[in-house]
């Protein structure tokens, strides 16, 4: 028991370690960045950014990938900066529906065990082309309340600080504490033995996808409430940098083994390692092999350590 | 005693050196450039006009920095953070191509909120607190017209080349075409076709439709995109119509050929990627307390028969027609727009 919660707890060491000396490193570049509003700058569009991680990592944990996720959170923001501000119950109900469509398409990739890359491709042009339907030219205004809960100042810590700490926290108890999450990530980890348990693997994954497309909701209104509006293209790299948080914060591809308190700090490491690479003054065009040379360094520290896992689980 | 000597002088020091620096207000001044996208010659002579120019500003001392970041990809998101991040580094001003005119304002908000001076051109943003150098696309579409009807009143039909489908320039400069035939309703537009801003999509595009069309007295055209057209008519053995040019070199080149042969007239116009130095006067205009107007417009650079050869000679083979601006320039601008 011990050793299996020492594991899980080196599992957050690498990420926890790479982000604190990063963000030594920028201090040091930055003093400036030293402050509650440097941390908030520094830090708040890295909350979107964790909110997509956490969707991600949830169709990673029933050994999925979706790689509509840029796009739908693009759709996301589109309907929160004209629906959601203009027709509030409308808006709603669209987000919902689209929370719905997420855990339809689980169940449509179980039943008829599909690829969810080709079905979450597909997708990803479905969204885009509603979210270009919706805002043909980039506009829309943030709904006040959206605009208001972003910018917010909170005592002690900056909006943040204080929103990165609250979404890791409920993202752990969903999937690490409760008997949903453990069933999820079962799912992953042995989908036959859950089955034979007697579990419903298809309500597993359906309520995967479903709270994946929750949170993909809850990014897409973090990230206009930021950029106060919307455009039909805002996000689309989110697709790439929520995989790369996941893996950065120690979960994998397979297996079931994700971390959400990981992949919150995973989606922080990567945003500040933009912020690093430009106070260094690095050339615009080194910087993204050098933000590739960051993931390869902090990746390959991680199989360091499954090395090291494994040498002594032998033992 | 020797401690107190090295004081003594750099005081003395420190009191000469503030006079020299109190030269301009702005000496104390960063002003940083954020790009979104460097993949294109536009953009390239846009970067390499600025640090000419800003490179022999801060020498003389009129500003303490003038540094260009550009993002990795073209993504607004991306420049927001770096947006964020000149904040956090102190700059007085940002001058700023934005990859959205609106995905940006939040992170634009926050600079003013801080302090600093934003200046936004040829990609600008809508937040009330930038400054924008606007480019009158409208008006460029309708100049063109206006000078065929000058080098031909007799009127005719007009062949338009259109840009990329769906994006705001090539709407405002088409918009400002037909604005410009409604004007001197002799001339009739017979065709459009998409020639996105490229000379081989152009040349095919036009290539396509000729067949179709009655005799063209002239082509209205978007930038990088009449070489492709004069090549597609001359393939069809037509007789040559006016070809509005867009100061690429290919295009002054064959200009310049046809003006040698046959004594061609056409005119070119388009915006000159030095506009990025007019935003840093600007801005350096703004920071030395001037009052200056929240939007501005940027005039665009026309090439006639007459300046040909000189334009021609200063633009680099594959690039673009260019001016880099100065502070003077800057000060009309600013004046004009009062």
């Amino acid at each position: 028991m011990r050793r299996t919660l020492s594991a899980d707890a080196m599992r957050l060491a690498i990420p926890a370690l790479s982000l604190t000396i990063l963000l030594a490193a920028v201090f040091w570049l930055q003093p400036r960045a030293m402050s509650y509003v440097g941390l908030n700058l520094l830090f708040n569009l890295a909350v979107p950014i964790a909110l997509a991680t956490i969707a991600q990592m949830l169709i990673m944990s029933v050994n999925d990938l979706d790689l509509s996720m840029g796009t739908f959170v693009s759709f996301v923001a589109c309907v929160t900066a004209t629906f959601l501000r203009e027709a509030p119950l409308v808006g709603m109900l669209i987000l919902f529906g689209v929370v719905v469509v997420y855990a339809g398409l689980g169940v449509v990739i179980h039943l008829r065990n599909l690829p969810s890359i080709v079905v979450s491709l597909g997708m990803s042009f479905v969204w885009a082309g509603l979210a270009v339907l919706l805002l043909p030219a980039p506009g829309g205004q943030a709904p006040d309340w959206v605009r208001a809960l972003m910018t917010m100042k909170p005592p002690v810590a900056p909006m943040a600080i204080v929103a990165s700490i609250l979404i890791a926290i409920v993202a752990h108890f969903v999937v690490m504490r409760s008997s949903l999450g453990v069933l999820i990530r079962g799912v992953g980890g042995n989908q036959r033995s859950v089955e034979r348990a007697g579990w419903s693997v298809v309500g597993a994954r359906a309520a995967a996808y479903g709270l994946a497309g929750v949170f993909a909701v809850l990014a897409g209104v973090a990230l206009v409430g930021l950029t106060t509006s919307a455009d039909a293209n805002i996000a689309l790299r989110y697709t790439l940098l929520s995989i790369a948080g996941v893996i950065l914060g120690g979960g994998e591809f397979i297996g079931g083994r994700v971390s959400p308190i990981g992949a919150v700090i995973g989606a922080l490491t990567l945003t500040l390692a933009g912020s690093f690479l430009s106070f260094l003054r690095i050339s615009p065009d080194w910087q993204i092999g050098a933000q590739g040379a960051i993931l390869i360094i902090v990746l390959a520290l991680r199989l360091l350590l499954n090395r090291l896992e494994k040498r002594e689980k032998r033992r | 005693m020797t401690f107190r000597k090295m004081l003594l002088a750099s005081v003395a020091i420190a009191c000469a050196a503030i006079p020299a620096s109190a030269l301009a207000d702005t000496s104390g001044k960063k002003i940083a450039l954020s790009n979104n996208y460097a993949g294109n010659s536009w953009r390239q002579a846009m970067l390499t006009s600025w640090e000419k120019v800003t490179g022999e500003a801060v020498k003389a001392g009129v500003v303490a920095a003038a540094d260009a970041f550009t993002t990795a990809e073209n993504q607004a998101t991306e420049q927001a953070a770096q947006i964020q991040n000149m904040i956090l580094q102190g700059y007085d001003a940002i001058v700023l191509n934005a990859a959205s005119p609106t995905a940006l304002n939040g992170a634009v908000k926050e600079a003013c909120d801080a302090g600093i001076t934003v200046v936004s051109f040829d990609g600008i943003v809508t937040e009330p607190c930038a400054w924008r150098i606007a480019v009158d696309f409208k008006e460029m579409g309708r100049s063109q017209v206006e000078y065929l009807s000058k080098k031909l009143p007799n009127g005719g039909n007009l062949l338009e080349i259109r840009g990329l489908a769906g994006v705001f320039v090539d709407d405002e400069i088409s918009a400002g075409i037909h604005e410009g035939v409604k004007q001197f309703p002799q001339f009739k537009i017979v065709g459009s076709v998409h020639g996105d801003w490229a000379q081989d999509v152009a040349q095919k595009a036009v290539a396509g439709v000729l067949p179709s069309l009655p005799e063209v007295i002239g082509v209205v055209t978007q930038g990088g995109d009449g070489y492709g057209a004069a090549q597609a008519i001359a393939a069809a053995k037509r007789p040559m119509p006016v070809i509005v040019m867009g100061n690429r070199e290919d295009e002054l080149k064959w200009w310049k050929e046809q003006k040698d042969a046959n004594g061609y007239e056409t005119m070119s116009v388009s915006i000159a990627p030095g506009v990025s130095t007019l935003a840093f006067w600007v801005a350096q205009q703004i920071l030395d307390g001037k009052e200056v107007k929240k939007d501005l417009v940027v005039p665009f650079l026309r090439i006639d028969q007459d300046n040909l050869e000189q334009n021609l000679a200063n633009t680099q083979a594959g690039g673009v027609a260019n001016v880099e601006y100065t502070q003077a320039d800057a000060i009309k601008v600013i004046e004009s727009a009062k």
